[in-house]
C-alpha cells in the first residue's frame, strides 16, 4: 500500500473528507423549499435504503414525506408496510411523529401506473381497446424504458397532488444509472415522433388525393417495418397507436413537464455510490450528465464506507506484529522462556513510532530489564499442548493466537480502507465541486425502521462511527 | 460443458468480472472464447484496460497455454441493421427507417425485440462454423443483464409470442430459444454472501427453472478470508482486555498498561472483531441458504489489491482450479 499514513487523523472519527466539500443532509431535507429528492446511482449501492432513510429522517424532523420506491428488498418493504403492490402511498407506522411529521411510502407498480394514465385520458371504449391490445400489454409490463418512464410519471402525479412537503424518489435499478434520464424522453419522442405519423398514415391520410405521393412513401415505410416486425405485430402497433392518438400530445406535455420539474429549484439530486470502482465511475458519469441537463445536484452519498478506530496502526505493522506473536511463541515454547517477550514500553512513553519507521526499528521485546508482567510463571510454556484450556500457558498461547488474528483482521481492514480511499480520491479529483457525505458500513442489511434511523443518523452526521477507545 | 455460458448476478456483485474470468479460464489450453457484452456499459473494455469496444469481435486477451479471448459489445441498433441487411438487403430503406426513429423504436421500446437481437447475436456466435466445419468459438460467455431481469431477457420466446405470432422476429425467437433451452447453455448466477443478493439468487434460480432455462453454477464473489473461526470468536467475547493488551505489547506495539499504546489498541481491535463476528454469523446463514439451492457452489476470494488485470487472471486460475472450466 503506497498511501502514506494520513497525518491529519489524530482524531480518527473526524471527517475523512478534508479535501472535499461536505454534504449536509439535514439542512437539505429540512428546508421547506426542498420538495423533491431524487436518489440515483448504479445497482447494488443502497439507493432504496438511502431513499427510505432520508424519508424517515425528514418525517421525524417534522415534514410530511412520501417515499416512492421502485424495487425494495422484501423485508424492508414489509417493515414499512408497503409489501403489497397497490400503487398508492401508505402511511408508515411506528415513526416518531412528535415533530408533527408523517411518513408515507409506496412501491411503484408500473403496469398499474400506465393503465391509470390510459384510463384517465381516454374515453372508456378507447381505454378498453388500448388495455386489451397485445402490444400495449407487453409495453406496459416492463420493457426497457417503461419502468423509468412510469417512475417519472408517478413522481409528476405525486407532485401535482401537492399533499406532501417532500417527495423522496428512488430510481429504477437500471443497467446504467443514466437510463432513467433518457427513457422518458425516448418514449416521449417515440410517442410523439415521425414514426408515429408513419404508422398512423394508412388510417389517417386515407384516400385524400393531395396526400397520395406522401402516402406511397409512407406505405413503403410501413412495408419495411412490416418486414422487420412481422405484419401482425405491425398491425397491433398501428391499432395501439391509433387508439392512443388522442393521448400523444398529453404524453409529450407530461414528459416535458416532468423533465422541467426535475430541473426546478425545489428538486435535489443525490447520487448514491459505494466506494467501489464501478459504482463511483457510474457516479461520475451521472454527475456530468446532471450538469449537462441543468439538473440540480445536491451531492454524493457514499455508502458502506469502512473506518477503523486504530487507523494509526498500518496493515504492514499489524501483520508484522501478528507474525511476531505467532513466531515468538514457538521460540518461547522451545526455550521455555515465555516471560522474556515483554514489551520494553514503560508507562507514559507509549507513543507509536513516527509513521514510516520501519518495523524492524521497533523494539520488539526481549528487554531483560523488564519484569514479567504477564502474570504467568516463566517456564510454564513447556507444558504446552494443542488443547485450549483456561489455565496459564495454554490460555496465554490462545490469547496470542487470538491477538494475532485480531491484528490480521485489522490488516485486512486497513487494506480495505486504503482501497476505498483510492477509489474515492479518484472521484474527488475528477469532481472536487461535488459535496460528499459518507455513511459507514453496517455489518448486515437494514430491514427495519431502527436500521433506517441509524442510516439516517450516519447520513446526517457525516462521520464514520468508529469503534474507539473510551 | 455447455458452449454458451451466461453470467448474471445482482448489481454490484461483480458479474462482469466473473464473466471475464470465466472466459479466460475457458480459453486456457489453446481454446478460443468470445466474451459478449449486451448492456452497452463497456465494462469489459474497462476490465481489460483497453479502449471502448466497437461492435466487432476483437481479440482482447491471451490465456495461459495459448488460448484466446475475443470480445464483442453488441449494439442492438447495429445488430438490427446487420440483421436487416443479412435477410432483406434493406440498404437504403434501413437508413430511412433509422432516420424515422424506427430503429431506435425497435431496439429500445418495441417489446422483446431488443432482447431477441442481443441473444440472437450470441447464439449466432455459438453456432458459427469455419469453412472446415469447426466451431469458430469453443465457448461463448455472455455478460448478461442482472438476476432480476435475466429470465425475461432469455425467455424471449414467451415475451414475443403474444406479439409476433409469425414473421421474422418470431422465427428468430424460435431459433434462439432452441439454443437457450438446450444443454448447450448454462446460466450462472453471481452473488455475494449478503442477504439481498442471496435472496435474489434464490428467486432468480426459481424463475429460471420454472421457465425451463438451464441453471448452471452459483458463484459467490468477493469472499473475505476467514481470519477467525467460531471457536476464535467465542474467545473474542470472553478474553480479558488486559491479556490482549499484554500480547500486543509483547509483539512490539507499545505499552500494555492503561493508556499505553498497546492498551489503546485493544478496544478498536475487539470492536472490529465483533463486527467480524456479526458478519460471520450472517455469512454462515447465507452459505446455508445457498447450499439449499441445489446448484454447484463456487467461491472466489476478494482481491485485497482491488480488481485489475492480474487479479482477473488470478480469478481465472481459481475458477479453473475449482473445475469450472
Amino acid at each position: 500500500m503506497s498511501r502514506p499514513e494520513p497525518a491529519q487523523t489524530h482524531d480518527p472519527a473526524r471527517h475523512r473528507l478534508s479535501p472535499t466539500r461536505t454534504l449536509d443532509i439535514d439542512p437539505l431535507i429540512e428546508d421547506p423549499a426542498t420538495r423533491i429528492v431524487v436518489c440515483c446511482g448504479s445497482g447494488g449501492v443502497g439507493k432504496t435504503t438511502t431513499a427510505a432513510a432520508l424519508g424517515l429522517r425528514a418525517a421525524e424532523r417534522g415534514r410530511k414525506v412520501v417515499v416512492l420506491t421502485i424495487d425494495p428488498a422484501r423485508r424492508l418493504a414489509q417493515s414499512m408496510g408497503i409489501d403489497s403492490l397497490d400503487n398508492t402511498p401508505r402511511r408508515v407506522k411506528g415513526i416518531d411523529d412528535s415533530a408533527g411529521g408523517e411518513l408515507h411510502a409506496m412501491m411503484l407498480d408500473m403496469k398499474r401506473t400506465f393503465d391509470e394514465i390510459v384510463e384517465a385520458h381516454a374515453d372508456p371504449e378507447r381505454a378498453t381497446a388500448i388495455l386489451g391490445n397485445p402490444f400495449y400489454q407487453s409495453l406496459s409490463a416492463g420493457f426497457a424504458g417503461t419502468q423509468e418512464y412510469m417512475a417519472m410519471e408517478k413522481l409528476g402525479q405525486l407532485r401535482s397532488r401537492d399533499e406532501w412537503d417532500l417527495i423522496v424518489v428512488d430510481t429504477p435499478p437500471s443497467r446504467s444509472a443514466l437510463d432513467f434520464l433518457d427513457a422518458p424522453k425516448r418514449l416521449g419522442s417515440f410517442l410523439d415522433g415521425k414514426l408515429i405519423r408513419v404508422l398512423l398514415a394508412p388510417a389517417k391520410v386515407g384516400g385524400r388525393a393531395g396526400m397520395k405521393f406522401l402516402n406511397v412513401g409512407m406505405s413503403m415505410m410501413t412495408g419495411a417495418l412490416g418486414k422487420v416486425l412481422g405484419g401482425q405485430l405491425l398491425k397491433d402497433v398501428q391499432t395501439f397507436v391509433a387508439a392512443m392518438d388522442s393521448m400523444f400530445g398529453g404524453f409529450r406535455t407530461r414528459a416535458d413537464a416532468t423533465y422541467k420539474l426535475l430541473q426546478a429549484p425545489g428538486t435535489a439530486f443525490l447520487v448514491v455510490a459505494a466506494p467501489e470502482r464501478d459504482a463511483l465511475r457510474e457516479a461520475a458519469y451521472f454527475v456530468e450528465r446532471l450538469a449537462a441537463e441543468d439538473m440540480p445536484l445536491a451531492g454524493l452519498v457514499l455508502n458502506r464506507v469502512h473506518g477503523s478506530g486504530a487507523d494509526r496502526l498500518s496493515a504492514e505493522r499489524a501483520l508484522a506484529a501478528a507474525e511476531n506473536l505467532e513466531d515468538s511463541r514457538i521460540v518461547d515454547q522451545e526455550d521455555g522462556k515465555a516471560g522474556l517477550r515483554n514489551s520494553p514500553d514503560t508507562y507514559g512513553s507509549s507513543e507509536l513510532p513516527a509513521p514510516g519507521t520501519p518495523v524492524d526499528d521497533v523494539p520488539d521485546g526481549g528487554s531483560p530489564a523488564t519484569a514479567d508482567d504477564t502474570g504467568t510463571s516463566p517456564g510454564a510454556g513447556t507444558n504446552g499442548t494443542n488443547v485450549d484450556t483456561d489455565s496459564g500457558p495454554d490460555s496465554e498461547r490462545s490469547v496470542d493466537r487470538l491477538t494475532a488474528s485480531l491484528l490480521r483482521l485489522h490488516a485486512e481492514r486497513m487494506h480495505l480502507l486504503s482501497r476505498e480511499q483510492r477509489t474515492r480520491d479518484r472521484f474527488t479529483a475528477l469532481h472536487p465541486e461535488v459535496a460528499v457525505t459518507e455513511v459507514s458500513a453496517l455489518p448486515g442489511d437494514v430491514h427495519d425502521l431502527v436500521g433506517l434511523r441509524t442510516i439516517g443518523d450516519r447520513l446526517a452526521t457525516n462521520r464514520l462511527e468508529l469503534p474507539e477507545t473510551p | 460443458m455447455s458452449r454458451l455460458q451466461v453470467v448474471s448476478g445482482k448489481g454490484g456483485t461483480g458479474k462482469t468480472t466473473v464473466a471475464a474470468a470465466l472466459a479466460l479460464a475457458l480459453a486456457t489450453e489453446g481454446k478460443r472464447t468470445l466474451l459478449v457484452e449486451v448492456e452497452g456499459r463497456q465494462g469489459i473494455a474497462q476490465l481489460f484496460e483497453t479502449e471502448a469496444l466497437p461492435y466487432e469481435e476483437r481479440k482482447i486477451a491471451v490465456a495461459p497455454g495459448g488460448g484466446e479471448v475475443y470480445a464483442l459489445a453488441i449494439d442492438p441498433e447495429l445488430a438490427l441493421l446487420d440483421y436487416l441487411q443479412m435477410f432483406y438487403k434493406l440498404g437504403s430503406a434501413g437508413r430511412a427507417l433509422r432516420k424515422l426513429g424506427a430503429i431506435d423504436f425497435a431496439t429500445t421500446i418495441a417489446p422483446g425485440v431488443r432482447d431477441v437481437l442481443l441473444t440472437g447475436k450470441a447464439c449466432e456466435a455459438v453456432r458459427r462454423k469455419d469453412k472446415n466445419g469447426r466451431f469458430v468459438y469453443d465457448y461463448v460467455v455472455m455478460d448478461a443483464p442482472p438476476t432480476g431481469r435475466i429470465t425475461r431477457f432469455l425467455n424471449v420466446n414467451d415475451e414475443v409470442a403474444g406479439l409476433a405470432k409469425i414473421g421474422p422476429i418470431h422465427n428468430q425467437a424460435q431459433a434462439v430459444m432452441r439454443v437457450l433451452k438446450s444443454s448447450e447453455t448454462a446460466v450462472h448466477l453471481v452473488t455475494l454472501l449478503e442477504e439481498m443478493p442471496v435472496q435474489e439468487t434464490a428467486d432468480g434460480i426459481a424463475e429460471l427453472r420454472s421457465a425451463r432455462l438451464p441453471v448452471g453454477r452459483v458463484i459467490v464473489n468477493m469472499v473475505r478470508p476467514q481470519v477467525l473461526d467460531a471457536a476464535g470468536l467465542e474467545l473474542v467475547a470472553a478474553v480479558p482486555r488486559s491479556s490482549v493488551a499484554r500480547a500486543l505489547s509483547s509483539a512490539g506495539l507499545g505499552g500494555a498498561r492503561r493508556g499505553g499504546h498497546a492498551e489503546r489498541l485493544v478496544d478498536p481491535l475487539l470492536a472490529q472483531a465483533e463486527e467480524y463476528a456479526e458478519r460471520y454469523t450472517l455469512e454462515t446463514e447465507q452459505r446455508a441458504a445457498l447450499a439449499d439451492l441445489d446448484a454447484p457452489l463456487h467461491e472466489l476470494p476478494l482481491l485485497t489489491a482491488g480488481m485489475d488485470l492480474a487479479g482477473l487472471y488470478a480469478l481465472a486460475r481459481e475458477l479453473r482450479g475449482q473445475g469450472v472450466s
